[in-house]
């Protein structure tokens, strides 16, 4: 199949940046979309071009590492799909597709599609853990978890921190991540001494990085690749309420 | 160089307990005077990093990633085993370490072994307490299942998503010590050289991979936590950044790399689709628990496997090994599959594919209990393929997934340069010749929060070191090096690109030095890796800056270190005139096809001392015994 690309170039930070145009043709409808990049980039480097600057790593869904707006959407138009997921299949011969990268205040550009997003990591350092030296633990099956629960809290923890949900927000809110780590944490019998200190402690930093406001768009849950629900944001709204009441009582 | 196990005296139950009281300790304030280098975020990097700073340590850890939380182990999919015996099937410890002794063909320590069996319950404890959404019973209690190899269901998994889970606990329990400044993290941070300072590790140089930036770190210790190098064959299951370059760099320094030639080919994988192809997809090995494996019986049976009745499809697996079945262990099934598909059975474009079928799972158990426990999986197998799991059998075919290789490490997960550990897949440490399923996390988790914090505070509190910056000549010229390669690499002016020659590299060593191997065949490689390093340094062509955020950089320096290594790879596999567990040479089987010990002569760990590019390196032999465990012929008939 044929395919138009216009992927965003922008050489830094500083450099300006602008959708260059790349005709793609013999696109195998079986490649990945990472694949067909890989392989516009084999041609870019044997023209002497400098290659198109994309993360990846895992090529599995997994790792986050890979994310991209694709015609609009952050990771492309398939449900439940990161990038390097979705397949050429998708698209219909001849798509013309617009290629750019997250764009959000608290995500600065590093080069064409590759964003840094060290604020998700200094969120999850303020707060987003359950504090337990190693050795210190009690016997596993001492305290039993509700399946119900456990089966919750996976679903929130399966967020793998790519940051679609930032780039879908029209705030650039990082709403959906940070009630993710706060109610997969705050579900299980384990994260209840910390519970209300983690969840202002989260949200401080979510503010502090210039993440915006969340007003209940749902643009977040659409573009989640792993779907995280949006009641999860519900529940993180009422564990904050409650953490400011007990901080004033 | 002189391999000395320091395995300690007594009953193998009783080693570590005696160790870890004999062992000498860091007192609290001199912890704070020491800082630790910690390669790699993964299960076994993150878990170590962060126990460390909670001894006091000073830290720094560094990954190529742009997180911590990306390393590799993110993407296992299937589970951690654990001797809890919650099942109450008749587990224990003993039997997790026999089962890993002889799943991993008897070339493995025994005494390293027990340790890990005896510790993998603690990591259960240790991995709840931090959050980590096991599976669970309706009870509320941790549920379990089976993976290949046993007979016992020893697993604790969450979903398919274990290792994520797992490796989420690990980096926010390291997230902690960053917050409380005890870890300095340096994410996008590639290791390029290690600097040894009279004998002992004392820093490493590291290319900044966003500035490009060459940088000198100094430390007390070094600890590689840098994950395994299946990439070395171009396709395979580890993610795209996978690299043998910290550990080899540190070989090329003096560290032994014991076993190179051990890898493991997993059976259960995405067949490869069309020339595009950039790595390959794992389907877990827990498919295997409810999915059934066959091909047609007769050759070139193109009919769909649906129209195939049962009397005509071959389910091999039950077939050889009627108590284990389709839970044969990795290297049996692998190389089985690899069989039917040579006879000409294979099912699938190219015929290099075997059917996965459920079948029968969701005739007996119902849709809706497969959809719970594989639901995942299926989603992922349908967006690579666009076949439906539900309606049709899975296509499934072995690929590069796992190094039990890796450097020597004494039973201090020391390796032969003082002061320089190796954990995790970076060792060569408890797995012999074959790694059963669920046992790298384990393995991992072991060594960074259970082993590796209290062995390294006996060489600290041993050793005097004496103080150092950056400015020593040691380090200066390291860092010159390091530079000098970068340089080279931008500079050189040829026609081939990086993925070219890593791809070559891989197609050359996937059929010589992959599934089987044969003398003939690995001389070949030998000779035509030799030619190829050559040629790449004569005509790569890698463009850009050095100063600068260059992904094709990055890969050429791991596919030039690739290339050295490779070499090493045959070497062992050639010298090796045994079969055992993955190593399965043509010339050494039984009538069954099975591998076939020589343990009169190869009853060692081959530890490669290393003597120069293309310079065939020095041997030097671990002999292992085996006092509780007798060496038999694996069966699991
Ligand atoms: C698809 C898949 C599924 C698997 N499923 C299972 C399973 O179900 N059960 C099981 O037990 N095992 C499984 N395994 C194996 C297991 O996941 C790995 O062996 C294990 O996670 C390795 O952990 P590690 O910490 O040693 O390395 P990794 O997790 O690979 O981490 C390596 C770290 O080192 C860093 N690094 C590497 N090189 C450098 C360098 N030069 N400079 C700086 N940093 C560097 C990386 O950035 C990373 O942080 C699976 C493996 C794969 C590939
Ligand atoms: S590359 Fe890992 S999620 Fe896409």
């Amino acid at each position: 199949m044929k395919v138009t690309l216009h992927v965003w170039r922008q050489a830094g930070p500083a450099a300006p940046g602008r959708f260059v145009r790349y005709d793609m043709t013999d696109v195998s409808p079986d490649m990945s979309f990472l694949e067909m990049l890989d392989v516009l980039n084999q041609q870019l480097i044997a023209r002497r071009e400098e290659p198109i600057a994309f993360d990846h790593d895992c090529r599995e869904g997994i790792c986050g590492a890979c994310g991209m707006v694709i015609n609009g959407r952050p990771h492309g138009p398939q449900r439940a799909t990161t990038a390097c997921q979705l397949h050429m299949r998708t698209f219909p011969d001849g798509a013309e597709l617009w290629i750019e990268p997250w764009r959000a205040r608290a995500f600065p550009l590093i080069k064409d599609l590759v964003v840094d997003r060290g604020a998700l990591d200094r969120i999850v350092q303020a707060g987003g853990f359950i504090t337990v030296r190693t050795g210190s633990a009690p016997e596993a099956n001492a305290i039993p978890v509700p399946k119900r629960d456990a089966d919750l809290a996976m679903d929130a923890a399966a967020c793998i921190g790519c940051g679609a949900c930032v780039a879908a927000c029209p705030n650039a809110s990082a709403m959906l991540f940070v009630a993710a780590k706060v109610s997969h944490l705050g579900l299980l019998p384990q994260g209840q001494p910390e519970r209300s200190t983690r969840v202002a402690n989260l949200v401080a930093q979510m503010d502090a990085e210039g993440f915006g406001a969340c007003t209940n768009h749902g643009e977040c849950m659409a573009a989640c690749p792993k779907e995280i629900s949006i009641d999860f944001i519900a529940r993180l709204n009422r564990d904050y309420i409650k953490a400011a009441i007990s901080h004033e009582g | 160089m002189e391999l000395r196990s320091k395995v300690p005296s007594g009953p193998l139950a009783e080693q570590w307990e005696r160790h870890r009281a004999e062992i000498k300790l860091v007192n609290p304030a001199n912890k704070l005077k020491h800082r630790i280098i910690v390669v790699g975020s993964g299960l076994a990097g993150a878990s170590a990093a962060a126990s460390l700073a909670e001894l006091g340590y000073n830290v720094s850890c560094f990954c190529f990633q742009d997180s911590a939380r990306r390393a590799h182990s993110i993407a296992a999919q299937g589970g951690i085993n654990a001797a809890k015996n919650y099942q109450n099937d008749g587990d224990s410890v003993f039997r997790l370490f026999y089962d890993t002794v002889k799943g991993g063909d008897f070339r493995a320590r025994e005494a390293n072994v027990y340790r890990l069996a005896q510790i993998s319950v603690n990591i259960i404890d240790q991995c709840v307490a931090q959050g980590v959404p096991f599976a669970r019973e309706y009870g509320g209690l941790l549920a379990n299942r089976s993976f290949g190899g046993v007979q016992v269901s020893r697993t604790f998994y969450a979903r398919g998503q274990t290792g994520q889970q797992l490796l989420l606990g690990a980096y926010q329990a390291l997230s902690r010590q960053i917050g409380l400044s005890k870890v300095t993290m340096y994410p996008r941070s590639e290791m390029l050289d290690l600097v040894v300072v009279d004998g002992r590790a004392r820093g490493i140089i590291v290319r900044d991979l966003v500035s490009g930036r060459v940088s000198a770190h100094g430390g007390d210790a070094v600890v590689l936590a840098t994950g395994g190098y299946s990439n070395v064959y171009y396709l395979s299951t580890n993610a795209k950044g996978c690299n043998v370059t910290a550990i080899w760099r540190a070989h090329k320094r003096g560290a032994a790399f014991a076993n190179p030639c051990f890898t493991q080919i997993h059976p259960t994988c995405i067949p490869v689709t069309g020339h595009h192809q950039a790595k390959l997809t794992l389907m877990s090995e827990s498919l295997r628990n409810d999915g059934r494996i066959w091909v047609p019986r007769r050759k070139g049976d193109t009919r769909s496997p649906n129209e195939i009745p049962d009397d005509e499809r071959d389910y091999y697996l039950e077939r050889l090994y009627p108590s284990y079945g389709n839970l044969a262990p990795r290297d049996i099934a692998s190389r089985r599959a690899k069989e039917v598909c040579d006879e000409g059975r294979g099912v699938g474009p190219g015929g290099h594919g075997v059917y996965l079928d459920f079948r029968d799972a969701i005739a007996r158990l119902g849709r809706e209990v497969i959809a719970e426990r594989y639901g995942n999986l299926f989603e992922m197998y349908q967006r690579i393929t666009a076949e439906n799991p539900f309606a049709a059998p899975m296509r499934i075919y072995p690929a590069p997934h796992y190094t039990m290789g890796g450097l020597w490490v004494d039973y201090n997960l020391m390796t032969t340069i003082d002061g320089l550990y190796a954990i995790g897949e970076a060792n060569y440490s408890d797995h012999g010749a074959n790694r059963l399923g669920a046992s790298a996390l384990m393995q991992g988790l072991a060594d960074g929060y259970f082993i590796l914090p209290y062995t390294i505070g006996d060489y600290l509190a041993q050793v005097k070191l004496d103080q150092l910056d950056t400015a020593h000549p040691a380090f200066r010229r390291t860092q010159a090096e390091v530079s000098d390669r970068v340089n080279k690499l931008v500079a050189a002016g040829g026609r081939k690109s990086v993925d070219a020659f890593h791809r070559e590299l891989g197609r050359l060593l996937w059929d010589n030095c992959g599934m089987s191997r044969a003398a003939a065949g690995l001389q070949e490689a030998r000779d035509r890796i030799c030619v190829l390093r050559e040629e790449f340094w004569r005509d790569v062509y890698v463009g850009g800056t050095g100063e600068d955020f260059n992904q094709t950089l990055e890969h050429a320096g791991r596919v030039a270190d690739f290339l050295e290594f490779a070499e090493l790879m045959c070497h062992d596999a050639l010298h090796r005139e045994e079969s055992c567990g993955c190593h399965f040479r043509e010339e050494y089987q039984t009538p069954e096809g099975e591998a076939k010990r020589d343990d009169a002569r190869f009853g060692y760990v081959a530890a490669w001392e290393f003597a120069g590019v293309g310079v065939a390196p020095v041997l030097h032999r671990e002999p292992l015994e085996f006092a509780t465990v007798h060496p038999a012929q694996r069966s699991y008939t």
